[in-house]
């Protein structure tokens, strides 16, 4: 299956783009799983706010072929 | 928002807020309640000017402005409330005099002070409702907290390069900041506007959601963005709205809180608001004379591990480039028995680096102290500030 991956703020920085679309065997991953494949086995960083269908969720949510996943860093600057 | 019905408008005042007499969902009612409303707002930088300013042509009756910073040259790009020939003048004051400028009816109250553990509640208490228009951590989980603590809805805004973030925070009807963010991030992954960078109308995008936001809960028209994350992203023009909710295990709004009073969180958390106070040894350390005696006399290798732009802008003379982000893979490049100088802006990155690379074996490198920031100030004063 098929799961698109987007990074916001200092995560696209970090990550060098701003989207990703993983492929991941078998019928559901954790976002934390997707997290470790899209980064190449990096932990996901604490403080990272994480959407599945832009919907807030934690990092154990099983994510299914076709959703979208959005990992937002905090943004400080005023 | 007391006393609503007691505010009378004067003929003046009619034909200065006529267009909002005419809309519905404003009208002489919600006019009176917006001249009766009060609103903190944190921050009277590149958020808080569009928020004063619109707010004060709005005609809300009273405006708290939180800031400690003299205004600089740098901060003119996008804080448009601060006129040029205002530089070197307290935020607060100079806001003061452009607020008076856009509508004598405001009153306004200024704190010239940090927001901290110690003076919030007693400076949030008699407003109605706090805008946070911070530009760092610890001043924004304060702000949440009193917000969270006094019961006040919290009208959010956020900004980097191009990208944006504004919500409501309200833990009567939503989640509060820490729901989403429980704790201050480690420092790499959150820079501010003064490292990453910010295009000057993104403030005035954002702060106006904010400054329409607050108006729309002090006359009780429309939604409010209760339990919706907004953000926008500037550079392709797109705004996406994220559904958050209340965290039940959130340590401040969740059902067994475990905050119960404020807390500055850059004591807890490792932030490190100066550079100065990043401290390791000092044999680790360069002062800027001494790094220029050296680069007169013996073999040194000077690296700035600041961003390529702000090499561009200006570097120290026969400095390689090597951006801390990329030194991990670029380590290769440097000579271990060479001796090395790095330099960010004020030593923070610096620090960092050096860090690294003492782990990495290199026992002959040492940071300029205070940066390139020191530098200019001692050693070579046509650098300009940034």
């Amino acid at each position: 299956m098929n799961i698109k991956v987007r990074y916001f703020a200092s995560m696209r920085d970090r990550m060098g783009r701003a989207e990703d679309t993983v492929s991941v065997d078998g019928d559901t991953i954790t976002v934390t799983d997707l997290w470790k494949k899209a980064s190449g086995g990096q932990d996901l960083p604490a403080s990272t706010l994480i959407a599945v269908n832009m919907e807030y969720t934690d990092s154990a949510h099983a994510v299914k072929n076709g959703d979208e996943v959005a990992f937002f860093p905090p943004v400080t600057g005023g | 928002m007391n006393d609503k019905s007691m505010v009378g408008l004067s003929h003046e005042e009619i034909q200065r807020y006529s267009r909002h007499l005419l809309l519905p969902e404003v009208g002489l009612e919600g006019q009176k309640k917006l001249k009766s409303a009060s609103v903190l707002i944190i921050g009277a930088g590149g958020l808080g000017s569009p928020i004063a300013m619109y707010l004060a042509a709005a005609g809300i009756g009273r405006i708290g402005l939180v800031d400690m910073d003299v205004v600089e040259e740098s901060n003119l790009q996008r804080q448009i409330i601060h006129d040029s020939d205002r530089t070197g003048e307290l935020k607060t004051e100079s806001a003061r005099r452009s607020i008076a400028r856009i509508n004598p009816f405001v009153q306004v109250d200024t704190y010239c002070e940090k927001f901290t553990a110690e003076n919030a509640l007693n400076i949030a208490r008699d407003y109605d409702i706090i805008i946070d228009g911070a530009d760092n951590f610890p001043t924004r989980y304060l702000v949440n907290d009193v917000c969270v603590i006094l019961g006040k809805p919290n009208v959010y805004g956020s900004i980097l390069r191009f990208e944006g973030q504004a919500s409501v925070f309200s833990a009567k009807h939503g989640p509060c900041y820490r729901c989403l963010y429980p704790e201050p991030p480690p420092e790499d992954l959150a820079p501010n506007c003064a490292e990453g960078g910010v295009i000057g109308v993104l403030p005035g995008m954002i702060g106006t959601i904010q400054a329409n936001e607050a108006i729309k809960i002090i006359i009780g028209k429309g939604t409010p963005l209760y339990n919706r994350l907004l953000v926008l992203d500037a550079l392709d023009m797109r705004f996406r709205e994220m559904k958050i909710s209340k965290n039940p295990d959130c340590s401040l709004c969740g059902n067994t809180p475990t905050i119960t009073a404020l807390i500055d969180s850059q004591y807890y958390c490792g932030i490190t608001p100066k550079s100065g106070e990043y401290r390791m040894d000092r044999n680790e350390f360069i002062s800027p004379y001494e790094l220029a005696e050296k680069l007169d006399n013996d073999d040194v290798l000077l690296v700035d591990v600041r961003s390529p732009e702000e090499h561009a802008i200006f570097a120290i003379e026969n400095s390689i480039s090597i951006p801390l982000q990329e030194l991990t893979a670029r380590v290769g490049e440097l000579n271990k028995q060479r001796d090395i100088v790095i330099y960010c802006k004020s030593g923070i990155r610096g620090a960092k680096a050096v860090e690294f690379l003492n782990a990495e074996g290199f026992a002959r490198v040492r940071n300029l102290d205070g940066g390139i920031a020191a530098w200019a100030k001692e050693v070579d004063r046509e650098i300009p500030g940034y």
